[in-house]
């Protein structure tokens, strides 16, 4: 148990490349937070500088009150899961597990109880624990990595894309299984991955990372109704936040879509855009088929997609043909080359500097 | 259980397979059946008659205690061989994996003395360790070490056996180096974080995975010692001084060709055959148990 605190943590390759720009973070004892970006964003590395396999280039890093920046891997008290798994193929799956306590020095009897307490929170039979890895289908080896983790009773629990090599049934099944032995253990855990769905469903918070930079911190639900940039709101929630382009009326109290599309902004309206134009994020789900509405966008449908519970509808508006796609409940029984009258709601509209592509609050 | 599938009868696979059967035959057992049929001939030395005699080049080959202290002295040359290359290569290997910057020409250069034909090795080192010439030679006597190959069999055994290590090295080399690189960086960085230090690490986790590697080289590397090393032997001692160095597939050339025993010889070659044969069959059987794949 410990808390894990990054103060400007950076990372310059030898090469002169800056992967990671100075990340601050305070990990509270027991907190699961999710780091999450597209590849090459720096997660791993930022991951890997905490586990020490990577060099800290500058600022510090603490775990449980302590400054571990130049301690070996094994000193820092953690444990780590690889994406791989990284088992010892030529163990078995109980001296896997037990490799690292051999080192700790502990007793044979010790060994023994720690291995098989940890090999019974994740179901794994005796018979299993014999076995070689190879032997094992994806699902298990997983299990094997985490208790291989576990059985270590570290303060720390990094995990670097778990879950990514693991087919689509089993990869929600085993997320399930992570987050509730995350809460039963109560170990602080950081975990790395470019899936968003995961993110939002293990994190008590996620920290999007967009090419060595913290794009935002925050809880997930934070992250998808407040998202800090452009690119958070892109890269949160799917399908992605349509952004469209879109003027601030002359007096900041609505935005005009095109000539014709006006919506209010908010109760007192945006200040400091008066008549400029901004990037208007708009959910897929935020949006509606309204027949009749004034003020509706003409969608013309290119594609349909049947998800089962919901409907996705992707098509263009306008003489730009500019993409959008929403999100209907049920079955929507809509055809390509339809068009469709959109109305946007209001209240969850989203609105992006062009610029700096940071948040508009209003 | 696959179905096998049936093509029309042709002539076509047989053509494609010929020349490798056709070289197989010219080169292989052709020799090979005329070296066991030769093995139980006695001629004269003029080769004028030749006689049937069975297995009695065989049995005066083992009442012959040169030709057991021949068998001897093969078995440590081999072993010592094969070991020193091996270790000397395992650790050249595990270095330059480490190495980041200019791998290229350092790799380039470790494999360079595999590129060099046993008699230009044995060249080298006939004039390295020269006793009145050579530079090693020479520094030993700095240290009071008088170092003489030419009537000191010890050290002639020790020369070549370096020689042929050496020879060597350059192979083992490139494929533990290729069998490090094929090991996981994430299992060496899982060892690490399970607090293994970086000898454990080597002991417990990259030995045991190189087991493929290091199981293929030994029996390269025990035929390499076997048969090949004849270039070496012959440039720099001869098999002397007094047969110290004469290891069996030196003594099959030196009873054939220089003693005219041609059946005596072709026995040993015989023997020499089947102990390959006996050896490599042990290896896979044995040996290959422990082996990881």
């Amino acid at each position: 148990m410990a808390s894990v605190t990054l103060e400007n943590l950076q990372k310059t390759y030898p090469n002169g490349f800056k992967a990671i720009h100075g990340v601050d973070v305070d990990i509270q004892d027991g907190e699961f937070l999710v780091l999450v970006g597209p590849s090459g964003c720096g997660k791993s590395t930022l991951l890997r500088m905490i586990a020490g396999l990577e060099t800290i280039t500058d600022g510090s890093l603490s775990i449980g009150g302590k400054a571990v920046n130049d301690l070996e891997p094994s000193k820092r008290d953690i444990a780590m899961v690889f994406q791989n798994y990284a088992l010892y193929p030529h163990m078995t799956v109980y001296n896997n597990m037990a490799y690292g306590l051999k080192i700790m020095g502990l007793s044979k009897d010790e060994i023994d109880q720690r291995v098989k307490n940890a090999a019974s929170i994740l179901e794994l039979t005796d018979e299993q624990l014999s076995r070689k890895p190879r032997q094992l289908s994806g699902g298990q080896r997983q299990r094997v990595a985490m208790g291989r983790a576990i059985v270590r009773k570290p303060s720390v629990f990094l995990f670097d894309e778990p879950l990514s090599n693991l087919d689509a049934k089993l990869r929600v099944q085993m997320r399930v299984e992570i987050k509730q032995l995350q809460e039963s253990l109560g170990i602080t855990s950081v975990y790395v991955t470019h899936d968003q769905v995961e993110a939002m469903t293990l994190g008590h918070r996620l920290m999007v990372l967009n090419a060595g930079n913290v794009e935002q911190l925050g809880t997930p639900l934070e992250l998808y109704e407040k998202p800090a940039s452009l690119f958070v709101a892109g890269f949160i929630g799917s399908p992605a936040m349509n952004i469209l382009d879109a003027t601030v009326a002359e007096d900041g109290k609505s935005v005009v879509i095109g000539t014709d599309t006006v919506l209010p902004v908010g109760a007192n309206g945006v200040e400091g855009f008066d008549g400029k134009p901004v990037k208007l994020g708009i959910r897929p789900e935020h949006l509606e088929i309204t027949p009749g509405a004034e003020g509706a966008l003409p969608l013309t449908v290119t594609l349909v997609e049947h998800l089962g519970a919901d409907t996705l509808l992707h098509g263009h508006f306008g003489n730009d043909k500019t993409d959008l796609t929403l999100r209907q409940s049920g079955t929507h029984l809509a055809k390509a080359g339809e068009v469709l009258p959109i109305t946007i709601t209001p209240n969850h509209i989203h609105l992006f500097d062009p610029e700096t592509e940071k948040r508009i609050d209003f | 259980m696959l179905k096998r599938v049936h093509f029309e009868p042709s002539l076509l696979p047989y053509l494609l397979v010929a020349p490798q059967i056709i070289v197989t035959i010219i080169f292989f057992i052709w020799p090979a059946s005329q070296a066991l049929f030769q093995s139980m001939l006695v001629e004269d030395a003029f080769g004028l008659k030749t006689e049937f005699v069975w297995f009695q080049n065989f049995e005066e080959l083992f009442a012959d205690p040169h030709y057991w202290g021949s068998f001897q002295r093969t078995f440590i040359f081999s072993f010592l061989v094969a070991g020193l290359s091996m270790s000397i290569a395992l650790l050249l290997a595990t270095m330059a994996d480490r190495v980041i910057k200019g791998s290229g020409i350092y790799r380039t250069l470790l494999i360079w003395p595999y590129a060099v034909a046993p008699a230009a090795a044995g060249a080298l080192f006939f004039f390295l360790f020269n006793p009145t010439l050579g530079f090693i030679p020479y520094t030993l006597q700095f240290f009071g070490y008088d170092w003489n190959h030419k009537i000191n069999g010890d050290e002639a055994m020790a020369l070549i056996i370096f020689a042929a290590a050496w020879k060597q090295i350059a192979y083992n080399f490139l494929f533990f180096l290729a069998g490090l690189q094929s090991i996981p960086k994430s299992l060496i960085e899982a060892a690490a974080i399970d607090g293994a230090g970086p000898s454990r690490r080597f002991w417990t986790i990259i030995f045991p995975l190189l087991s493929p590697t290091t199981f293929f080289l030994l029996v390269v590397n025990v035929v390499y010692a076997f048969f090949e090393t004849f270039g070496i032997v012959d440039a720099m001692t001869a098999g002397g001084p007094a047969n110290s160095t004469q290891i069996l597939v030196y003594k099959v050339y030196n009873d054939g060709f220089v003693g005219l025993d041609l059946g005596g010889s072709a026995a040993q070659s015989a023997v020499l055959m089947a102990i390959v044969v006996a050896l490599t069959v042990f290896q896979f059987r044995f040996v290959e148990k422990k082996v990881e794949y």
